[in-house]
């Protein structure tokens, strides 16, 4: 990615930016890695939401802006100055907790004031002799009455000062945590998720409530949420986040109609993702048929092809570029969600048409509405090494394979020694290999109990379903492994469930091993 | 909405079963209280309800004052009382000031993994009282503390006793303290301190209220403690009544004394329990 990588670079002292993170990395005393080496710079005034699923490090990202964590490596900006060991009483920015964290025992009004309570502000005075004095001073009492009741009333509460936390609703609690963070006038106001327990009537209304507010006050919101409904709603900038890494930084029209990877694509709202390979110029192959398309990409490039829903036209049979059939419809209030089979493929799409099931239809679609993005993995790549019983560890599994692969013409003799075509006797144990492993080659299998883990059949590799992406005609998985969190990217066409914990199996011609350095003999 | 489309949505009449009287084992609910009912008429209105008829009865039954007007004129009884409340005041104090910071570590620290230290703080008090005090008395000696006043050793004594009653109820509160109300503090430009103050303090008192009560009131009577202790120089309400009872054989006296101390603890409930909030009465051991 060039642009991201003119990013890392951008000079930090940029009058327009004001926070910089560079090189930011966070793992945690348990060796997950919630951040990983992340670039970022948000403009003054602006409304960046970072989204992403449930563990992709945008909350501790942004507790990391707050102060609240440090990051292991890199360093954070705040108009040009570094903050990274600051703490968080010393930074202006303040934050709107997922769970408003309101005072349970000060009043709304107190609540509000707490902030202005313990802000000391340099103040300027001329003496008599004209000479200028400075001095520390706490706002009056006078002072944060009329600020909170500004406050009170941009949060549309007002007459509330008195009342007890416990005495308001959810979304009464969220506007007086907002209110609390805003009084003290912060540059930055982060807000951790702030919509999530509210109900989806009060959730809309405290987005429209919240842009709004970020337009009055004018200063920069920085909004975390999984929420990509929320997120393109309200965000000038969206930043898409995965494994601690930015997938993708954009408005929400970029976001949504140039996702640069599958993973943007899935995230963002519903789109039809394939398997396809370039056929020629401006030219992809997908579903069978040749489509036109803007991208450039080298030829027979394998690629992942992504179309909205709403960008597939349905036209009478044999009228479109390809032809599928209608295996389900169902009424949408203002348009028909339908899902049509072409071969093994299924593509989602919508029309104004009334169609049935069991429908032959065509489709079209743009040029310039088929994304097509690079496939991002070819296949599985591991560092191992062989077992005293001439198997391969790696990927915290053990598993079967084919060592005479290493040397051609070799054998393995009774005593478990390699002998090659010049009739050397090597012993593999404990070598450095390279494991190559295809996205096909991979299966996996239901662990049952417990006990089926401590099983005799130990080869394989016991992981957790981390990922599920639907490919048209099969489902791209990715299988994690607890110890060391290795990685099986695979596809398949069985239907899997996110979170199960499955046995990884890879047949034994499947491994290809490879020598990471000659043996020493 | 119309009415007419209000009863077209409505069409299924809706039954509303008049929920079943009958619960556990076919047992209604005010059945399953009659077992509860007779041994608190038994075992605590009974006992309460003989305390006040001998208070105010002579040794031959008759109605009288007497016992209370003793109890007020008697030099020994009032000054054993303010002893009393004294000794139990300190201990209050002393097991407050130490018992908060160890809970304050217990509850933050990474060491408290899995509830070890924590176990280290309760384990005493599975150990016999009286052989505890015994061996703290031993250790006492053996270091020489015992030696210089009697009082301190009663104070030790108890504080040593009724240390994990006051850990344990600040403990639980801290623990169950929202974290995030620490970092919001903190975020609002509140330094380590201030937030200790103005949200982590303020928010333990029930904790801090309920401890004082579970060591305030025992140790005004617990006269084993004074009595080992104190080489059996000291003398507390709860040795008072119980020699009422047993050398002297004065029920009646005895009676109004646990009355007096009955109101003395009520008085000290009050009084603490108003910091206490409805949904923190639970924390206690």
């Amino acid at each position: 990615m060039p642009a991201e990588l003119l990013r890392g670079t951008f000079m930090v002292k940029n009058n327009e930016n004001i926070i910089d993170l560079i090189g930011i990395t966070r793992q945690f005393d348990d060796g997950v890695i919630a951040v990983d080496n992340l670039d970022l710079h948000v403009k003054k005034g602006e409304f960046v939401t970072f989204l992403g699923p449930s563990g992709c490090g945008k909350t501790t990202t942004l507790r990391m802006i707050a102060g609240f964590d440090k990051p292991n490596e890199g360093k954070i900006y705040l108009n040009g100055k570094d903050i990274t060991e600051l703490p968080p009483y010393k930074r202006p920015i303040n934050t709107v907790f997922q769970k408003y964290a309101l005072f349970p025992h000060l009043n709304i009004y107190d609540n509000i004031a707490y902030g202005l309570k313990l802000k000391k502000l340099k103040v300027t005075y001329e003496d008599k002799d004209g000479n200028r004095v400075e001095r520390i001073e706490k706002f009056s009492k006078k002072e944060i009455a009329k600020k909170v009741e500004r406050a009170l009333k941009i949060v549309d509460l007002e007459g509330f000062e008195k009342r007890s936390v416990s005495t308001l609703s959810g979304g009464q609690q969220q506007r007086v945590a907002i209110a609390r963070a805003i009084v003290n006038e912060p540059q930055i106001l982060l807000l951790d998720e702030p919509l999530g327990a509210l109900d989806l009537k009060m959730r809309k209304e405290m987005q429209i409530e919240l842009k709004d507010m970020h337009k009055k006050l004018g200063i920069t919101f920085i909004y975390v949420t999984h929420d990509q409904e929320e997120a393109l709603t309200m965000s000038d900038t969206i930043v898409v986040m995965n494994d601690g890494i930015i997938q993708q930084i954009g408005t929400p029209e970029q976001i949504y109609n140039e996702p640069q990877n599958a993973f943007v694509a899935n995230f963002i709202g519903e789109s039809n993702i394939f398997s396809g390979t370039i056929a020629g110029k401006n030219k992809v192959r997908f579903l069978g048929k040749v489509f036109d398309c803007v991208d450039e990409f080298a030829l027979n490039e394998k690629v992942d092809v992504v179309v909205r829903p709403e960008d597939v036209k349905i036209t009478d049979a044999g009228e479109g570029t390809v032809d599928g059939t209608i295996i389900y419809s169902i009424f949408k209030g203002t348009h028909y969600e339908v899902v049509v089979k072409v071969g093994k493929s299924e593509i989602t799409t919508q029309t104004l048409r009334e169609v049935k099931v069991g429908d032959k239809i065509g489709m079209t679609v743009a040029p310039d509405e088929i994304h097509i993005m690079k496939k991002e993995i070819q296949s599985n790549v591991y560092d191992g090494y062989i077992t005293k019983d001439n198997t391969v560890c790696f990927g915290d599994g053990e598993f079967l394979c084919d060592l005479t692969q290493l040397y051609e013409k070799s054998f393995i003799d009774d005593e478990g020694y390699l002998v090659t075509s010049a009739g050397e006797r090597l012993d593999l144990t404990d070598v450095d290999v390279k494991v190559e492993v295809g996205l096909k080659d991979i299966t996996i299998e239901d662990i049952k109990n417990d006990s089926d883990i401590e099983s005799d059949e130990h080869y394989g590799a016991i992981g957790k379903i981390i990922q599920i992406i639907y490919k048209g005609d099969h489902y791209q998985l990715i299988v994690r492994t607890e110890e060391n969190e290795e990685d099986f990217v695979f596809d398949t066409e069985d239907t899997w469930n996110e979170d199960d914990i499955v046995r990884v199996l890879i047949k034994k011609e499947n491994i290809k091993l490879s020598l990471k350095q000659e043996i020493k003999r | 909405m119309k009415t007419e489309e209000l009863k077209r949505l409505s069409c299924e009449p809706v039954e509303f079963k008049v929920k079943e009287k009958r619960t556990l084992l076919g047992f209604s609910r005010k059945q399953l209280c009659i077992p509860y009912g007779v041994f608190l008429a038994c075992f605590v209105v009974l006992p309460l309800l003989l305390i006040v008829f001998y208070a105010f009865t002579d040794q031959q039954g008759g109605f009288t004052f007497d016992n209370f007007i003793r109890f007020f004129t008697s030099a020994t009884t009032l000054t054993t009382v303010i002893i009393s409340i004294l000794i139990a005041l300190a201990t209050t104090v002393i097991c407050l000031l130490i018992a908060y910071p160890v809970a304050y570590i217990l509850a933050n620290s990474k060491l408290n993994k899995g509830g070890t230290l924590l176990m280290l703080f309760i384990m005493p008090m599975w150990i016999n009282f009286v052989l505890r005090a015994m061996a703290m008395k031993d250790l006492l000696t053996l270091i020489g503390v015992f030696e210089f006043n009697n009082y301190l050793n009663v104070i030790i004594g108890m504080v040593y006793d009724y240390m994990p009653f006051m850990v344990m109820p600040i403990y639980t509160v801290l623990m169950k303290m929202d974290k995030s109300l620490i970092e919001a503090s903190k975020d609002l430009g509140a330094t380590g301190v201030q937030t200790f103050t103005k949200v982590v303090f303020p928010l333990s008192m029930p904790g801090i209220a309920s401890g004082i009560t579970m060591v305030f009131m025992p140790t005004m009577t617990c006269y084993v403690i004074s009595d080992t202790f104190g080489n059996g120089l000291i003398t507390i309400i709860g040795k008072l009544i119980d020699e009422q009872f047993t050398t002297f054989s004065n029920w009646n006296f005895g009676s109004a004394m646990a009355m007096v101390l009955l109101v003395i603890m009520l008085i000290s409930m009050w009084v603490t329990g108003g910091f206490k909030s409805e949904e923190t009465r639970g924390t206690n051991l």
